[in-house]
């Protein structure tokens, strides 16, 4: 699955006419000390001496699955120069932005962000860092770059002072958390972030990953990385259900969701599901003022990788017609392992102008780009 | 009989198939109370149920009160008589296949919990199987020592109306994992399906990212736990290793499925090395071992055959009523959209097929 791109000719998607938008792309330090010039004395010592502390078992925030490949990375995202993968931005613009013609790439910042972090302080000093990191290491130095507002999400205070830092900075499109919070993302404790976001104008992203410091499954603890990466998009669904039922887009109604890395092939059948069951518990509910799929329909977005991949290509267009074309955002992961090639993700069964708006129509539209 | 048999369904219930020879794989017997029990344990743990006040040990995973638990007209739901009178007698049902969910599977002390759920499998042995020949049971899996699951599966099987053995899809670890194996292996050996129903032990919150408020959030997190417990049992090797045992969900929901295969299958093409074991393609190893049942089947009728085309299986759906859950009113026990050339397979067939124990004195 991992295979080295073949070398080949610039070219973005015919499809793009729009643009072409990448809405998650990972960011790396090239060293730990990278973000010292924003961490207090404080908080680099802490971050020198105990590390990340994430609500599992292994140092440095190392996953307690090992990935399938050395950072969970293409092999030939390597810079040449040194460093890790996407941790030089010239080589990330060779291996991506030109070579797609990428017309906008969005951030989004993962480990050592800090974010999930047993210590909610450490974990707000490193999100402003992570920030300011965002801006001066790249989209400043790279116009076609957005960041993502990093927030110490399990601390809703903390994360809303954050968003309100960075409102109407053009830098960054959204805030970031991780689909794996504390506590599932409806609950009142996380709302300061959602009315900080809504009065800003910045949708919510959950990316795939974190760890809520609970079993990874209802049922326990899993043994293999492929059931690990299965339980994000189980995670995902347990978050959508999550805000819905809480009521935060009934409190919040201008509130925009974005699903980054979490599949979609679940959203119809978790939308069905919910309608059906509160057809029966809806007087346990009374604060929904709509039918839940509605919500769903009406404030959340999902990006394309990792795509499920059905038997038939029909049933791709079958998951996305129930969805939504207009929510469909495309995403190359890059430089994960399991990256989405812009001129291969998208499934020739789909129309040219539906692929254009997944391309990056939609994202437009959603950011405001 | 209904084999060959064209029921034109548009609009009516399952009454108008009445006396065809109908099979449902999952009624609900309800046990009023621990003294229902007590007749069925020895003196010692009868007498730990009286001096330690113990008058219940119902599921949270069914608030007795709450809508969902029980249909307004089968809020009785304890006794044979009633299953007869509301269900068996006016549908028609052929055969239907008791799955009590009393929370002896939930007990924390081990012993304990052998010893209830040894009470509630003698229980639905008297008091159902005995009183109503139409009747078939679960074996109640005491599932937090494999030793005693194992040993309560070779002290029931020799009684064939016992055709499956039954756990709840949430446990304490992940269902494929290495320690339950005996539990598979004794399953295998006497011709058990293994059932999986819908239901948390409670050792987890019921999401993986903590305890939700409401119930509404908790009865959908079922279909979460079984794609969790289904990736266990393939990724561990589960129906690689015992490719003749039958897994069956139950109150599963069934649109989940493919959805999350698609994602699984798609990972497993990239990290196998991982799972070697795993040497065909989950989708494939699904359609040869597992079935559901059709309630709840959580689409609106206009989707259903497309979720089916997905599904790409005739073989693999049983019909089920749930009494006494409230999963739809009236006699409208076959989820809207299903087509009525499907019937035949999903009303009996298919539970003739995966249950060996159900073909025994029945006619093809």
């Amino acid at each position: 699955m991992n295979v080295i791109q073949p070398i080949r000719g610039r070219s973005k998607p015919p499809a793009a006419t729009l643009g072409l938008v990448d809405v998650d792309i990972h960011p790396r330090m090239k060293k730990p000390t990278d973000l010292n010039p924003w961490l207090s004395q404080r908080w680099r010592d802490h971050l020198a001496t105990y590390g990340i502390r994430a609500r599992h078992g292994f140092v440095g925030g190392q996953p307690p699955f090992p990935k399938a490949q050395p950072m969970a990375c293409r092999r030939d995202a390597w810079p040449p120069g040194g460093g890790t993968p996407a941790s030089d931005l010239d080589f990330l613009r060779f291996q991506l932005l030109d070579q797609y013609g990428m017309d906008i790439g969005v951030l989004n910042p993962l480990q050592p962000s800090g974010q999930g972090d047993n210590n909610n302080e450490f974990s707000a000093a490193m999100a402003f860092a992570v920030n300011e990191w965002q801006l001066a290491e790249w989209t400043r130095k790279e116009p076609r770059l957005r960041g993502s507002v990093v927030v110490p999400y399990d601390d809703g205070q903390a994360s809303a002072r954050e968003i309100e830092k960075r409102a109407g900075d053009p830098n960054f499109c959204q805030v970031l958390m991780m689909s794996r919070t504390a506590e599932p993302a409806g609950k009142s404790r996380y709302w300061p972030i959602y009315e900080a976001a809504e009065a800003a104008g910045l949708p919510v992203a959950f990316h795939a990953f974190g760890y809520s410091g609970w079993a990874m499954t209802n049922g326990g603890w899993p043994s293999f990385y492929t059931e690990e990466v299965s339980e994000h998009a189980i995670s995902a669904q347990n978050q959508v259900v999550s805000l819905v039922v809480e009521g935060v887009f009934e409190r919040f109604p201008k509130l925009k969701v974005v699903m980054i890395e979490c599949g979609f092939a679940w959203v119809p059948n978790v939308a069905w599901r919910l309608d059906q069951h509160w057809t029966q518990l809806r007087g346990e509910v009374p604060h929904l003022k709509l039918k839940p799929s509605e919500y769903i329909k009406r404030n959340i977005w999902f990006s394309t990788q990792p795509m499920e991949d059905p038997e038939r290509p029909e049933h791709i267009l079958d998951l996305m017609e129930w969805i939504g074309w207009d929510k469909i955002l495309f995403a190359s992961d890059y430089p994960h392992w399991d990256f989405d090639d812009p001129l291969l993700a998208l499934s020739g069964a789909i129309s040219a102008e539906k692929r254009r708006d997944i391309y990056g129509g939609n994202a437009i539209k959603l950011y405001g780009l | 009989m209904l084999q060959g048999q064209q029921v034109a369904l548009e609009g009516r219930g399952i009454s108008t198939l009445n006396g065809r020879g109908m099979i449902d794989v999952d009624v609900h017997p309800v046990v009023p109370n621990m003294a229902a029990l007590t007749p069925y344990m020895d003196e010692y743990w009868r007498d730990q149920v009286v001096e330690r006040g113990i008058n219940t040990i119902a599921s949270q995973n069914y608030p007795p009160n709450a809508p969902k638990t029980a249909r307004a007209d089968w809020k009785q739901a304890s006794k044979v008589g009633d299953l007869q009178a509301q269900l068996l007698d006016p549908w028609g049902v052929e055969m239907a296949i008791c799955t009590p969910l009393y929370g002896t599977q939930m007990v924390m002390n081990a012993d304990m919990a052998r010893a209830f759920t040894r009470a509630l499998n003698d229980w639905t042995r008297a008091e159902w199987l005995d009183r109503d020949s139409r009747l078939r049971a679960s074996i109640v899996l005491p599932m937090h020592d494999t030793e005693h699951a194992v040993e309560e599966i070779e002290r029931l099987a020799p009684d064939r109306r016992f055709v499956q053995a039954q756990v709840l899809v949430m446990g304490e670890t992940p269902a494929g994992k290495r320690q339950h194996w005996p539990v598979y292996a004794a399953c295998v050996k006497h011709g058990l399906p293994l059932a999986i129903h819908a239901g948390s032990c409670f050792r987890h919150p019921v999401t993986s990212v903590g305890w939700p408020s409401w119930y509404l959030e908790e009865y959908s997190a079922q279909a979460q736990g079984f794609q969790s417990t289904l990736g266990s049992l393939i990724t561990e090797g589960v129906l690689s290793k015992f490719p003749e045992l039958k897994i069956v969900l139950l109150e599963s929901g069934v649109t989940w499925l493919m959805p999350f295969l698609y994602r699984l299958q798609k990972t497993w093409k990239g990290t196998r090395f991982e799972i070697p074991w795993v040497d065909r393609p989950p989708i494939e190893l699904v359609r040869d071992q597992v079935r559901l049942s059709c309630q709840p089947f959580d689409a609106p009728p206009e989707v259903v055959p497309r979720v089916l085309d997905m599904l790409g299986s005739d073989d693999m759906l049983m019909w089920a009523s749930d009494w006494p859950h409230w999963q739809y009113d009236g006699d409208q026990a076959i989820p809207p959209g299903m087509p009525a050339s499907l019937l035949p397979k999903l009303l009996r067939g298919n539970a003739l097929a995966t249950y060996a124990r159900l073909r025994e004195g029945v006619a093809a």
